[in-house]
């Protein structure tokens, strides 16, 4: 079990450094307006806003072919962002991409797995390691969220699970003050 | 005596420190269990050495850290281990977090105790044996000492070595206590700093509301070239940059360190615990707790770190009637607990009972009517007012632009404010924000990367996977159609680069 996890680990570092490398090595030199508003998108890949992933949203943004509002696990604030990038006014998530949800996690429950690798092509972020016939595990740190691994799943062993309030994530709240007018 | 630098704003606050600093420090009482957790400090948790039905030795090391920026977590008695698991920690949030339980067996045995002689150790080798002792900022930040004692990598050498023992918050008298009957122990401690550091001066900064102790700490001075510096009591002079301020003139740029100044400032309690590792081999597993407000008898207790709140309040007396909260901490910068059964940890400097004399009132909050009066106060010489319009309208980055991060929720604009509108709250809100973007904004760009990554990997293998074809072309004439990958069934490699053809 041990030698399995220091084996994943590593193997996630490793990969981790290459993608590093990749990205650098590759990068693709785009129209600036596209960078800018795909520096904004929230980057989960899940396609809910129609498209096969955040850039080629954003790339639609920039020609005008679609709506600031169409991008569920960007949100409010997501549209408030795009807004200001652009310009516009900020108006309410369309309804027809999805709604607003917390952040959560893919988690495999590896007892069912049977190591059919059918969410290792579905994830957008290669976030799930395992090889064929054996048991997947998805790395939590990388998973976006999007939930694309669990409409493939054969034996539906795959779960979103919210991201368990921490000491490390907790945040101090608005103040919740009413404010009396002065008199 | 040497000329002093005033800050700009501060209070003068009401002190309540006769409440508690009137009696020697007790020893706290063995507790039947103990709840260490494993971050008691600021950086990375301690990676826990122990598992449950483990047997361990009083001053074992039970947490290893875990990076550089960590400290090591020992056993504050001898026992067995019942649990790793997340307990209730003390903390603004009430949430728990990982933890080592420990039911005591009463013995209280340590592990064999070595003294060294610090003159024979290499810099690091000795650096090394205070960051295995778990020695980190006692002052309440919990910074890791060895950290602050590796001055490696700065050109110049350290101007000043500073200890802290201001004390400025009301009502926390633990320190004070701590320079009156220790005093020798503290000068052994700091001694053991500046050989490390090799300062050109050595200062000790100390409220003139504590006489005893700059007399006892002055004593222990005596044939040493460190020197005593009372400084007027005014809250919060004992807040780092306000410190280096007063003793040096030296100004802490707004998003550096009193390091990049030429100082390097350290809690008397510190000094202490550094004593107590290199002197007597003894890790960091206890502390002196200021215990006041309306408990039956205040005062400070040694306890080990572990212990349930709820067993000094015991050993005190007992709540008085009308407590309404409990904070660890002073009134201004600390914080309410949602438990007293949350063990003591190395940043808990005190525990205040506090009943509604000692809480201000909830006054109705008002529109801020500009007087300034906040701006006046702050000791970071902010503009409060600007902040919190900013911080109010969720507008994080001009909030930023004012310098939000300088802000050391000091409290005194809150305090002042005509209006009582909580504004370290706001304050709070909007850094944790930011903080939480910021974390966003990295996971967005590495899953973009990572993205990004796999589209050019897919690529890659359609192209070879395109050019095997071509190459073989003439086989797959022959193939039946019920091979041809755009028709068969889904086989668990497809997709991957491998299997279609052949
Ligand atoms: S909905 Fe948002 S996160 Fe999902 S692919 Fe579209 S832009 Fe990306
Ligand atoms: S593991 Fe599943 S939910 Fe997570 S990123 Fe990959 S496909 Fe999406
Ligand atoms: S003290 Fe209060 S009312 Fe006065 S300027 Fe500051 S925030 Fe406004
Ligand atoms: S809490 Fe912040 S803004 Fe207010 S006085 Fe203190 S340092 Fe200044």
């Amino acid at each position: 079990m041990i030698v399995a996890v220091i084996a994943l680990g590593l193997l996630a570092g490793a990969s981790g450094l290459l993608l590093g490398f990749a990205a650098i090595r590759f990068k693709v030199e785009g129209d600036p307006m596209v960078e800018q508003i795909d520096a904004v998108l929230p980057q989960t890949q899940c396609g809910q806003c129609g498209y096969a992933g955040c850039r080629p949203y954003a790339e639609a943004i920039a020609a005008g072919e679609a709506d600031i509002n169409r991008c569920p696990p960007g949100g409010q604030n997501g549209i408030a962002a795009l807004a200001e990038l652009l310009g516009r006014d900020p108006k309410p998530l369309d309804p027809e991409s999805g709604i607003e949800k917390p952040k959560m996690a893919a988690v495999i429950d590896e007892q069912s797995c049977i190591g059919c690798t059918l969410c290792i092509q579905a994830c957008p972020v290669d976030a799930i390691v395992g090889a064929a016939k054996h048991m997947h595990t998805v790395i939590a740190r990388e998973c976006t969220g999007c939930e694309l691994c669990l409409a493939p799943c054969p034996v539906d062993c795959i779960h979103m699970i919210p991201f368990a309030p921490s000491i490390t994530t907790w945040k101090w709240t608005y103040p919740a003050v009413e404010v009396k007018a002065a008199a | 005596m040497s000329a002093l630098f005033p800050f700009h704003g501060g209070l003068k606050t009401v002190r309540h420190k006769t409440e508690s600093n009137q009696t020697p420090i007790q020893a706290g009482i063995l507790p039947p269990r103990l709840t260490v957790p494993l971050r008691q400090h600021i950086g990375a948790i301690a990676k826990p050495l122990v598992q449950p039905g483990d047997r361990v030795l009083k001053g074992q090391m039970i947490g290893q850290p875990d990076g550089y920026i960590s400290a090591a977590i020992h056993a504050p008695t001898s026992g067995v281990v019942s649990a790793v698991d997340q307990q209730p920690v003390p903390h603004p949030s009430g949430l728990s977090d990982l933890c080592v339980t420990i039911e005591s067996d009463g013995e209280d045995r340590w592990i064999d105790r070595e003294p060294v002689d610090y003159h024979r150790l290499h810099p690091s080798e000795l650096r090394q044996t205070i960051r295995n002792a778990g020695v980190v900022g006692l002052g309440g930040a919990g910074f890791p000492s060895a950290v602050k004692l590796n001055l490696a990598g700065r050109s110049e050498p350290l101007a000043t070595l500073m200890l802290n023992g201001a004390e400025c918050e009301p009502w926390i008298t633990c320190d004070d206590r701590l320079m009156r009957e220790r005093a020798a122990e503290i000068v052994a401690g700091l001694q053991i700093m500046a050989h490390l550091l090799g300062p050109a001066e050595v200062l000790i900064g100390i409220e003139d509301d504590k006489p005893e102790a700059i007399a006892a700490m002055t004593a222990a001075c005596a044939g040493t070239s460190y020197e005593v510096r009372p400084v007027p009591t005014r809250y919060p002079s004992g807040s780092v940059k306000q410190l280096v301020k007063l003793l040096t003139g030296r100004e802490t740029p707004v998003d550096g360190l009193p390091v990049d100044v030429g100082v390097q400032c350290f809690n008397v309690a510190t000094a202490y615990t550094v004593y107590r590792a290199i002197h007597c081999g003894e890790p960091v597993i206890s502390r002196v707790v200021t215990v006041t407000g309306q408990v039956h008898r205040p005062g400070n207790l040694e306890v080990l770190i572990g212990t349930p709140f709820a067993e000094l309040i015991k050993q005190c007396g007992g709540y008085r009637d009308g407590v309404e909260r409990l904070i660890m901490g002073g009134p201004m910068m600390g914080f309410a607990l949602h438990s007293d059964e949350a063990p003591v940890t190395k940043a808990a400097n005190c525990l205040l009972a506090a009943g509604p004399a000692e809480l201000a009132a909830e006054l109705p909050v008002l529109p801020c009517i500009r007087c300034g009066a906040c701006m006046d106060v702050c000791p970071a010489n902010l503009l409060p007012q600007q902040l919190y319009w900013h911080a109010r309208a969720k507008e994080f980055d001009q909030a930023r632009d004012c310098h939000l991060f300088s802000c050391i929720e000091c409290g005194c604009c809150s305090h002042v404010c005509p209006s009582h509108i909580p504004l370290v709250q706001y304050y709070r809100y909007a850094k944790n924000e930011i903080w939480a973007q910021e974390k966003e904004k990295q996971r967005a760009e590495q899953a973009r990367q990572r993205h990004q990554a796999r589209m050019e990997r897919l690529e890659r293998e359609k192209q070879e996977r395109e050019a095997k074809l071509r190459q073989k072309a003439p086989v797959r004439t022959e193939v039946v159609p019920h091979l041809d990958p755009l028709i068969s069934v889904p086989s668990p490699t497809k997709g991957e680069g491998s299997g279609q053809v052949g």
